[in-house]
């Protein structure tokens, strides 16, 4: 039995030999191309302890080897992407060798091809919208309070006026997120991030992904560029990304 | 056609690991949830993997690469907690 699995990137067609000559995989493995008439699986060899599935199981709880992985992939895919259409694969999808991934390209072409159409000439865009804090705070003050009741009574009104900054934040990233969609071929939502993770303390409201047209992604910056002095909300877009988010065989 | 590259909002380094300048919970969201599924030989079912979950825990470990295992456990429970109460 083989020390070594074979790992799969992502698939493409018409694959550059000189792109890949070079990269670097998961685990530092250099990468290389399998194909099959036009498809091209781009893979790395991998460490088959690594990823047996027990092991993967325990390897999934290491925030490190995770993250590293992660990375690691995405480098591959990112790279390819840039010259090529690229179908990105989830992550960590191994087989036993290459002759394996000859077999699967060549029993799922007309599903490869299928996603590879749908995603051609177009790319992924994320969308962040966080509510902006402060905002109009007219009636806020900074007299004591006479008495409990006047506390509790501006303290209700500074959490009322909270909620319906937030709630007017919402509409506002609703909007954008219907001239964004016109924009697009297709949107996906990811879950919101809280503050732990988005690193900042401003609410999230909209975290969606978009698949563009490239030729639209001018409209998609001046739109975004249109909201930079928006009172109540603050847009983050990220990308281009490999179309990772629209990349499923059955959309 | 014009090409991604060109859009500005977002810069791109060329790099080695120039994709470093992607936020990990931003590119988790996209590999864990995202992406062609196959079916692999070694039968690994990351949606059997409470994703969510990892992808915070993996955050919390990259942002805060120098705490102690015990404070970043608790941080990381605590995340969970508040996931599970609920803005899921």
């Amino acid at each position: 039995m083989s020390d070594t699995l074979t790992y799969v990137y992502a698939i493409a067609r018409d694959v550059d030999p000189a792109v890949v000559r070079g990269l670097g995989g998961v685990g530092g493995r250099p990468v290389r191309v399998v194909a099959v008439g036009r498809l091209g699986a781009v893979v790395s060899d991998a460490d088959r302890a690594e990823f047996e599935e027990r092991a993967l199981e325990e390897r999934l709880e290491d925030l490190e080897w995770l993250a590293a992985t992660a990375r690691a992939h995405h480098h591959v895919v990112d790279t390819l992407g840039r010259d090529h259409l690229v179908a990105p694969l989830a992550l960590a999808t191994v087989y036993f060798d290459d002759d394996r991934v000859r077999a699967v390209l060549d029993e799922g072409r007309a599903t490869f091809d299928a996603v590879l159409d749908r995603l051609a000439g177009r790319a992924e865009f994320g969308l962040k919208v966080y509510a902006r804090k402060g905002g109009r705070s007219s009636t806020a003050t900074t007299e004591r309070a006479a008495s409990g009741a006047e506390y509790l009574r501006r303290r209700r009104q500074a959490l009322r006026e909270g909620d319906s900054a937030l709630d007017e934040a919402r509409e506002a990233a609703e909007q954008v997120d219907t001239a964004v969609t016109e924009l697009a071929a297709a949107s996906r939502s990811h879950r919101l991030q809280d503050a732990t993770l988005s690193g900042t303390s401003e609410p999230m409201v909209l975290n969606r992904a978009y698949l563009v047209p490239v030729e639209r992604a001018g409209e998609l910056a001046a739109l975004v560029g249109s909201l930079a002095e928006h009172p109540r909300i603050r847009v983050e877009v990220t990308g281009p990304w490999v179309p990772y988010s629209f990349a499923q065989a059955d959309p | 056609m014009s090409e991604p590259e060109s859009f500005e909002l977002t810069p791109r380094s060329t790099s080695l690991f120039g994709d470093e300048e992607v936020a990990l919970v931003d590119l988790l969201d996209r590999l864990l949830a995202g992406g062609v599924v196959l079916v692999g030989d070694l039968t690994i079912s990351l949606a059997g993997v409470d994703l969510v979950r990892i992808s915070l825990r993996a955050l919390i470990t990259s942002i805060a690469p120098v705490e102690r295992p015990g404070t970043l456990a608790a941080r990381a429970e605590r995340a969970d907690r508040e996931l599970e109460a609920g803005d899921g």
